[in-house]
């Protein structure tokens, strides 16, 4: 525990600890349109961003921010088309932008402990202005996520009748996926580029398996990410591993264990009611 | 005689080139119950679509409420029920969440729900009979139940046209009288009605014209049609698959 008397592990936590309950807040939009893995596709786009940073002397999370949100509005502009050479387009964007990053950060004089930081985090670096960002930006998407629900909820569960309910949907699509890039950039210091969207996702994955409603499910992933981020940094404080893989392990090890209670506790009631399986639904139609 | 309420006038529309409604024209007044029957890929469903614009229209033009659809902003005034709800991501939904999703049209996207938004979602949930579901995951209803949903969704919003597109099909006789109930109470507040359907069943009574589409246009309107040969005995238990999304599990037994 005295380890969170230094200055630069209690940033690594505010930082983690918000990231955790801001990621999930837009994670859940996500999964329900079925594009859990996009956080992972901008994170790609995003680190071309790093590279040009490093490589013009300019922030690095700034330009991130600007060419995810590029990449990020480029993506659902495909999706919204529809078309099924969208799946290409995506494959392109997605690729381009590791190998544009890779590049851009090998043309520049950064090392690869710079990439790695970017790649896979780097709580432990994270200054006071960083941490002013991440604070800052992570409370924007908690609060647009949270009060536009009715609507966002909408949008992505029923995109036609969205529409004829007269519905901004592609400004609500948009405001998604410049929202995901923001995300994307303001978690890449904490998990990094390649494990970003497991924030995004995996708390969304554990709440639904118990929960009933759209709002006790992003609550309850809120709250889980809020936990995994505060249980993976201090799993890498007292054991000294890397903050960001602890804190997506921990937030799978979650997982496994509400799966299996969740299992557990499905396979008991259906034996302490076993008549509750036996009452058939009426048959709807009949074949002659 | 009423003001029309949708005016569809040489509507054509084609998907990839392929021509799906040509030259269609059809007006809807107030107060009328309009049901668009047709066979699969008769494009009866297209031309619903097409009249929320959902679908563009290569040709023609549709007037909602006196107003162009392309400059058509009060969907307040407008219930759409799609064929069935989509599965999504899994990620849960109560069944108030979905029905409160109807109020967003008179709401709009930035003021939270009030007490009127509540009472009109507890309405809405009793007139179709789900008043007692609202707060299960809308997953573990049965086809007919979710039907329902979707319909207090659409009734939520107040609206004083109804767009429903095969609301009937493969639900069970409770829901479908259910849903009967509930469009009743809809046209005797003076509501207007267009349904797509692909057998009538107890709603035959509430329709006031009928409408059928062939190949792209409409060969019939006036009347509800008799039904013909085999589908006319009284026992007929109109059923076949409705296309091959199905799950296979419907149609074994």
């Amino acid at each position: 525990m005295e380890l969170f008397q230094y200055p630069y592990m209690q940033r690594a936590l505010i930082g983690a600890l918000v990231i955790g309950l801001a990621a999930p807040a837009l994670g859940i939009y996500l999964v329900q349109r079925r594009l859990a893995l996009i956080g992972d596709g901008v994170g790609h786009v995003a680190l071309t961003g790093v590279g040009a940073g490093l490589l013009l002397n300019r922030s690095p999370v700034l330009v991130a921010v600007i060419v995810a949100t590029l990449g990020a509005i480029a993506i659902e502009l495909v999706r919204a088309r529809g078309r099924t050479s969208g799946d290409l387009a995506l494959a392109l964007l997605f690729y381009g932008g590791i190998a544009g990053g890779v590049l851009l950060v090998g043309l520049s004089d950064a090392t690869s402990t710079n990439l790695n930081a970017y790649l896979f985090g780097s709580l432990t670096t994270i200054q006071v202005s960083d941490l002013i960002t991440i604070a800052v930006l992570g409370a924007a998407i908690l609060f647009t996520m949270v009060a536009l629900r009715p609507a966002l909820f909408a949008v992505s569960h029923d995109e036609e009748y969205a529409r004829v309910s007269g519905l901004p949907v592609r400004t609500l699509n948009l405001l998604i996926a410049v929202t995901t890039a923001v995300t994307v950039t303001i978690a890449m210091r904490a998990v990094g580029v390649l494990l970003i969207s497991a924030l995004m996702v995996v708390p969304v994955a554990t709440a639904q398996q118990v929960t009933r409603g759209f709002r006790s499910t992003m609550t309850a992933a809120m709250a889980l990410g809020f936990f995994a981020a505060g249980a993976g940094v201090w799993v890498a404080a007292t054991a000294d591993t890397p903050p960001g893989a602890s804190v997506v392990l921990v937030a799978i090890a979650s997982f496994l264990v509400v799966a299996v209670a969740g299992g557990v506790w499905r396979a008991l009631r259906r034996r302490a009611t076993p008549t509750a399986a036996l009452a058939p639904e009426p048959h709807e139609v009949v074949l002659h | 005689m009423s003001a029309p309420v949708i005016t569809v006038e040489h509507g054509a529309v084609g998907y990839d080139g392929r021509p799906v409604l040509r030259d269609v024209s059809l007006t809807v007044t107030a107060g009328e119950v309009v049901a668009v029957l047709g066979a699969n890929g008769s494009g009866k469903s297209t031309l619903i679509r097409a009249v929320l614009g959902l679908v563009p229209l290569s040709a023609g033009s549709v007037t909602l409420f006196d107003r162009p659809l392309r400059r058509f902003r009060q969907w307040e005034r407008i219930g759409y029920v799609p064929q069935r709800l989509g599965a999504g991501g899994g990620v849960p939904a109560t069944v108030r969440e979905v029905v409160a999703s109807g109020r967003l049209a008179r709401r709009g996207v930035l003021r939270p729900p009030g007490a009127a938004d509540r009472a009109a979602v507890d309405a809405a949930l009793r007139s179709v009979g789900l008043a007692d579901r609202a707060s299960d995951p809308v997953a573990t209803l049965s086809g007919g139940q979710q039907q329902r949903t979707l319909i207090a969704r659409a009734l939520a919003g107040q609206p004083e046209l109804l767009v429903l597109d095969e609301p009937t099909a493969g639900v069970d006789a409770a829901s479908q009288e259910a849903f009967a109930g509930a469009l009743r109470d809809f046209v005797t507040d003076g509501g207007t009605v267009l349904l797509v359907a692909h057998e009538l069943g107890p709603l035959r009574p509430v329709i006031s014209r009928a409408i059928v589409v062939h190949q792209g246009g409409i060969c019939h309107d006036g009347t509800v049609p008799d039904p013909a040969g085999h589908h006319a005995e009284p026992d007929h238990d109109h059923v076949h698959p409705h296309g091959p999304d199905e799950p296979a599990g419907l149609w074994s037994n």
